[in-house]
């Protein structure tokens, strides 16, 4: 394998109902920051079914060239036919770094992608970046259940690929008007070559929890000591108009369900206000949290790693604190909307 | 009668793990191993569609020999053959040697008994990565379908199944192809307490054990550190942030600072208005 076949930053562009995702735009802005240290092009790859619009977007967010497959067999993601263009265009094009976003789709395709190559993948990266001599890319995650940071390399194989975790890279703002190098491909793929068949896509009706959209996040730990003590959080956060997060140790405990977890293996979050209230803070729930915009710990152990990555800390009994905070904050919210309303 | 092959490992309870603050190592003497949580519920799940249409279950792992304590557990939740495939030339797989070590297991099993369907977890607890199941699909030239939740229909006659894949706001049904390989969530069912007589089969359940030698066609080069395309280079400690500024005082004079903080965030409140 000669390395020096093999040039340039790619993202996979997820999309949907004709938007790009959020974390391609940012993987995109991450890239960006590899290819320029390399001196080497930033491109998107775009699969699916009339989907040129989106060109434009990704090339405002900083792509040179985007490689396009818009095809009837690509409306909906298929691991198979999916994995068959990426295949293609890397064979033809032969990009040093591919990045996906670690989402279920980005991490169903990298994977089977990665096999066939094949090539090093790393999981659930939340940090990037790239020797600029050799172009091996430094893909860093939390590792061993979250406790640790693991920096991991892929030496002797190319294209070096990651998935990387959803709001932890930050998205350029878009140039109007940018624009670069458009490639459209196609590839011969029969819809009876494809083994699966998606027979009806459900949308739940039932409004789930999306605490990766919340402004205020009240998110509860082992500390809280009990599913009855857990309730503490519920109140807290409706008192204050929050949505509800957990630690995976709570998670796993069954107080609560998994869509609630903050962290590697559950939700990134970046609302406004977090309170961490009986959370150790270890190192897999610090990164989904760690970019909220106020964070408020509140544990009892002063030691705690939590009160590392806060903005302000209680070191109390949450038992004792949180009922005071709900008291007093009813309290002002009245107060508030009685001065609001003589100002009015 | 369907054969289906849940793939499982053995892991440390990252729980309870501690670490070895010197050297940035996990102390796997402070962490019992246990049957990886999310295998479990792919054990379950092959468990119940042998109960609905008939066949068999063979769980495969890859692993040290105590090992077989995962399998043993996969016993008690209603598996019927385990095969643990244990060498010293496996050892530092990342997930691309792993996916070829289990292949080459499941070619094995397969040539005495037809594989229909394989069934892995989402990830292991400790690698927290989910790449080993479609790896093995590939490597296997079966169609992989991740975050499966809800297996509808099983038709060996038709060789065809129907699932729910759980997306970001509901989920699809897909027809597939048989053999085809499944990762499950959590969510897909619930593992009940196992009933006596399975415990009682495990304790003296004696799983097969293979070595490399014992697989067939194998290229030493793919297998264990050699055969990993990825290497951790260093274990680091992130660098410690400055940290907060802690509220002193009696806990009402804690919260009432702690307010005055929050409450300058008044647009989060519905406040706006008249202000």
């Amino acid at each position: 394998m000669d390395f020096q076949d093999y040039k340039g930053v790619w993202v996979f562009i997820e999309h949907k109902e004709g938007m790009v995702a959020s974390v391609s735009l940012e993987l995109l802005g991450a890239g960006r920051k590899l290819a320029d240290k390399r001196g080497v092009e930033l491109a998107g790859i775009l699969i699916g079914e009339n989907i040129k619009d989106l060109t434009k977007t990704v090339f405002e967010y900083g792509a040179d060239t985007v490689y396009v497959y818009d095809q009837p067999i690509f409306k909906h993601y298929r691991t198979e036919s999916y994995m068959k263009a990426l295949l293609d265009c890397t064979d033809k094009y032969k990009p040093e770094i591919i990045l996906f976003g670690a989402t279920s789709t980005g991490k169903d395709l990298a994977s089977a992608v990665a096999t066939d190559l094949p090539t090093g993948l790393t999981a659930d990266t939340t940090e990037l970046d790239v020797d600029e001599e050799t172009g091996l890319l430094l893909a860093s995650r939390p590792a061993f259940g979250g406790n640790i940071m693991a920096t991991i390399l892929c030496k002797k194989y190319r294209p070096q690929m990651a998935t990387v975790r959803a709001k932890v890279m930050k998205a350029l703002d878009p140039q109007s008007g940018r624009t670069g190098k458009l490639v459209e491909e196609t590839i011969s793929l029969k819809e009876e070559d494809i083994r699966t068949k998606v027979l009806e896509i459900v949308k739940e009706t039932v409004k789930k929890v999306r605490i990766d959209e919340a402004d205020i996040i009240v998110a509860g730990g082992k500390g809280l000591g009990s599913y009855e003590g857990f309730q503490l959080i519920h109140q807290l956060a409706e008192t204050i108009g929050g949505a509800v997060g957990a630690s995976r140790d709570v998670v796993e405990a069954g107080w609560i369900d998994h869509a609630h977890q903050v962290g590697q293996t559950g939700v990134t979050v970046t609302p406004k206000i977090y309170f961490a209230i009986g959370i150790s803070g270890a190192i897999q729930h610090i990164v989904g949290m760690k970019n909220s915009g106020l964070i408020i710990a509140i544990n009892k152990d002063k030691e705690a790693p939590i009160f590392q990555n806060c903005h302000y800390g209680i070191v109390g009994d949450a038992f004792e604190i949180v009922p005071i905070l709900i008291e007093q904050f009813k309290f002002a919210l009245s107060r508030e909307k009685v001065t609001n309303t003589r100002n009015g | 009668m369907l054969h289906i092959v849940a793939c499982i490992k053995q892991v440390p309870d990252t729980k309870i793990i501690k670490m070895n603050p010197k050297t940035n190592t996990m102390d796997r003497r402070t962490a019992p191993a246990i049957l990886n949580p999310y295998d479990a519920h792919a054990v379950e799940e092959a468990v119940r569609l042998k109960k609905k249409y008939g066949g068999i279950v063979s769980v495969v792992t890859m692993g040290p020999p105590p090992a077989v304590n995962a399998i043993k557990k996969c016993i008690e939740i209603g598996a019927d053959e385990g095969y643990l495939i244990t060498d010293r030339r496996f050892a530092g797989a990342d997930t691309l040697a792993t996916s070829y070590a289990v292949t080459k297991a499941i070619e094995k099993i397969t040539k005495h008994k037809p594989v229909d369907l394989i069934i892995c977890g989402k990830m292991s607890i400790d690698g927290d990565t989910g790449q080993v199941g479609p790896g093995i699909a590939r490597r296997l030239d079966i169609p992989p379908l991740t975050s499966v939740n809800k297996v509808v229909e099983v038709n060996q006659d038709e060789g065809y199944a129907i699932v729910h894949r759980k997306l970001e706001d509901g989920f699809e049904v897909i027809r597939t192809t048989l053999p085809c390989l499944f990762s499950v969530e959590k969510t897909i069912n619930e593992v009940p307490y196992s009933p006596l007589p399975n415990m009682i089969k495990a304790a003296r359940y004696q799983p097969h054990i293979w070595s490399v030698d014992d697989l067939e066609e194998v290229d030493i080069k793919q297998l264990g550190l050699k055969g990993s395309p990825t290497i951790v280079s260093k274990v680091w400690a992130p660098p410690k942030p400055a940290g907060g500024t802690f509220l002193e005082g009696n806990p009402r004079e804690q919260v009432e600072q702690l307010l005055s903080v929050v409450l300058e965030k008044k647009e989060l409140f519905d406040l706006k208005e008249g202000i």
